[in-house]
């Protein structure tokens, strides 16, 4: 599944034991993958390889992340692979939405990827549908987590520090008050059943996702990047000196493949 | 998502989500009709109902791979006919293989003997340099067929040096400009290269944030 780029004679393929694997759900809002590109924009990551897969739609195009006409020839497919060693993080990017009935043999491939390239763990970025919330997620954050058991035990206290609220589960019949309670997490694409194979695989897993709904969802994408740096710490968020308040969304680097993305310019015969 | 008249309904997703609730809303009508369309695609001996036949195979040649230097795909039925119009003659090439498909949008036959508005998908090679191979592909492969397109085209082709070009066409309208589509000198070419690509390539390359999808991306 994972092939490697080829980066010249000698080069060894990338080593990713005890990194973190950063990667999004497609999901509702594409917030996951909006934010990825922002963590890769910012933290200028190398391409070190790409899913070869038939389960997602097939698209290409040039570098989504070019600052210049030198580096804006580079071609770029559906799941690509970058690396930070400084800072042990591997980011999948998923680019395009998954072919019909072809999404759990995908999971089965990655989760068992993740496995033999020992991670150390995995980190979904994902969000749900806002309309879905109860009158009590209504109120407060839009913001939530899940951890799988294995992780719990590891960074379970940072959490708490950090004051996050885990996701709700909700019975499975609504409207019957004694019934089990399950996770539910409409609109999140994979999110579930990654989180589920997961915990049954003993994967170290965490999830991390934002209730919203679809429109322009690039404040949604700022709100969960920063959400997921307040644990990673992966950019350092400086005190604004003016009003002394810490605004981190300022230093994520938009990538330029974001222009463009509510259509052309207008015709001026229009007016 | 609440409505205008106080009623919920399911907001479609840009992600293109493929729920598992969707299949519980499903009348039995439309199940039935689902399970019959998947029952034709993969009826065929080969998996997802797509087959390659190459003529050159029929005679007993064995499993030995085409040897191919140059691959000139044409997608989509402008791109085709580009290649009918000005390429393709009895004379200089011949119908070397063939693509037998079956999608809800369109069907092919193992027939080499097509009319332009047929949809079809058939393979030609250069007689003066038999390692120059054409393909006119004007049917459309669906999307869960395309990965089985390209491994039983390329997978019978032995690609030493090789060299691919595609000719597809898109709608001006989705092409992604800063000025307005409207006052765009059209029809305009763009290119996308590998880096292998040493060439010189003959139109500016395709600006961010534009993309190309389907067959041509695959």
């Amino acid at each position: 599944m994972f092939i490697p780029c080829d980066r010249g004679r000698g080069s060894a393929a990338p080593d990713f034991k005890g990194f973190t694997l950063l990667m999004p759900a497609v999901s509702v809002g594409n917030v996951g993958q909006l934010a990825i590109d922002l963590v890769i924009s910012t933290l200028d990551m190398i391409k070190v390889g790409y899913f070869y897969t038939d389960c997602l739609v097939p698209m290409v195009g040039n570098n989504p992340y070019a600052t210049a006409e030198e580096n804006s020839t580079e071609l770029s497919i559906n799941a690509e692979v970058y690396s930070l060693p400084s800072k042990k993080l591997v980011v999948l990017q998923i680019r395009s939405p998954f072919i019909k009935n072809k999404y759990r043999p995908f999971c089965e491939t990655l989760l068992s990827w993740v496995k033999s390239s020992q991670c150390a763990r995995v980190v979904l970025l994902s969000s749900s549908h806002a309309y879905q919330r109860d009158d009590e997620q209504l109120l407060g954050t839009p913001l939530r987590y899940l951890l799988t058991p294995d992780l719990e035990k590891a960074v379970g206290g940072r959490v708490q520090e950090l004051n996050w609220k885990e996701m709700e589960k909700v019975a499975a019949y609504p409207g019957i008050s004694d019934t089990d309670k399950v996770l539910h997490i409409p609109g999140g694409g994979i999110t579930k059943l990654l989180f589920t194979e997961s915990c049954s695989k003993g994967i170290q897993m965490a999830v991390l996702l934002k209730f919203c709904s679809e429109g322009d969802n690039i404040p949604d994408a700022f709100v969960l990047v920063n959400y997921l740096n307040e644990w990673l710490q992966l950019i350092k968020s400086e005190v604004s000196t003016s009003n002394n308040s810490t605004d981190p969304s300022s230093q994520w680097k938009i990538p330029s493949s974001w222009r463009l993305l509510f259509g052309n310019g207008l015709p001026p015969a229009l007016f | 998502m609440a409505t205008f008249f106080g009623e919920v309904v399911v907001a479609p997703s840009r992600a293109g989500l493929d729920e598992e609730e969707d299949a519980r809303e499903e009348t039995p009508e439309d199940r039935e009709i689902r399970r019959e369309i998947e029952k034709k695609r993969y009826r065929q001996r080969c998996s997802g109902g797509i087959d390659v036949l190459w003529t050159w195979k029929a005679g007993g040649c064995g499993e030995e791979p085409l040897v191919c230097s140059r691959f000139i795909v044409a997608i989509g039925r402008n791109a085709a006919a580009f290649l009918s119009s000005f390429i393709l003659d009895s004379v200089c090439w011949e119908v070397v293989g063939v693509v037998k498909l079956w999608n809800e949008w369109c069907r092919t036959s193992s027939t080499t003997n097509v009319l332009p508005t047929d949809s079809f998908c058939l393979f030609y090679r250069l007689i003066s340099d038999p390692t120059v191979l054409l393909c006119q592909c004007s049917c459309y492969v669906a999307e869960d067929q395309q990965f089985q397109w390209l491994e039983k085209v390329f997978g019978s082709m032995q690609k030493k040096g090789l060299q691919v070009t595609i000719l597809s066409t898109c709608p001006v309208a989705d092409y992604k400009t800063q000025e307005s589509t409207l006052t765009l000198a059209s029809p305009f070419l763009r290119a996308l290269k590998t880096k292998e690509f040493q060439d010189q390539v003959c139109c500016p390359l395709l600006e961010q944030p534009n993309i190309v999808r389907d067959l041509p991306a695959a």
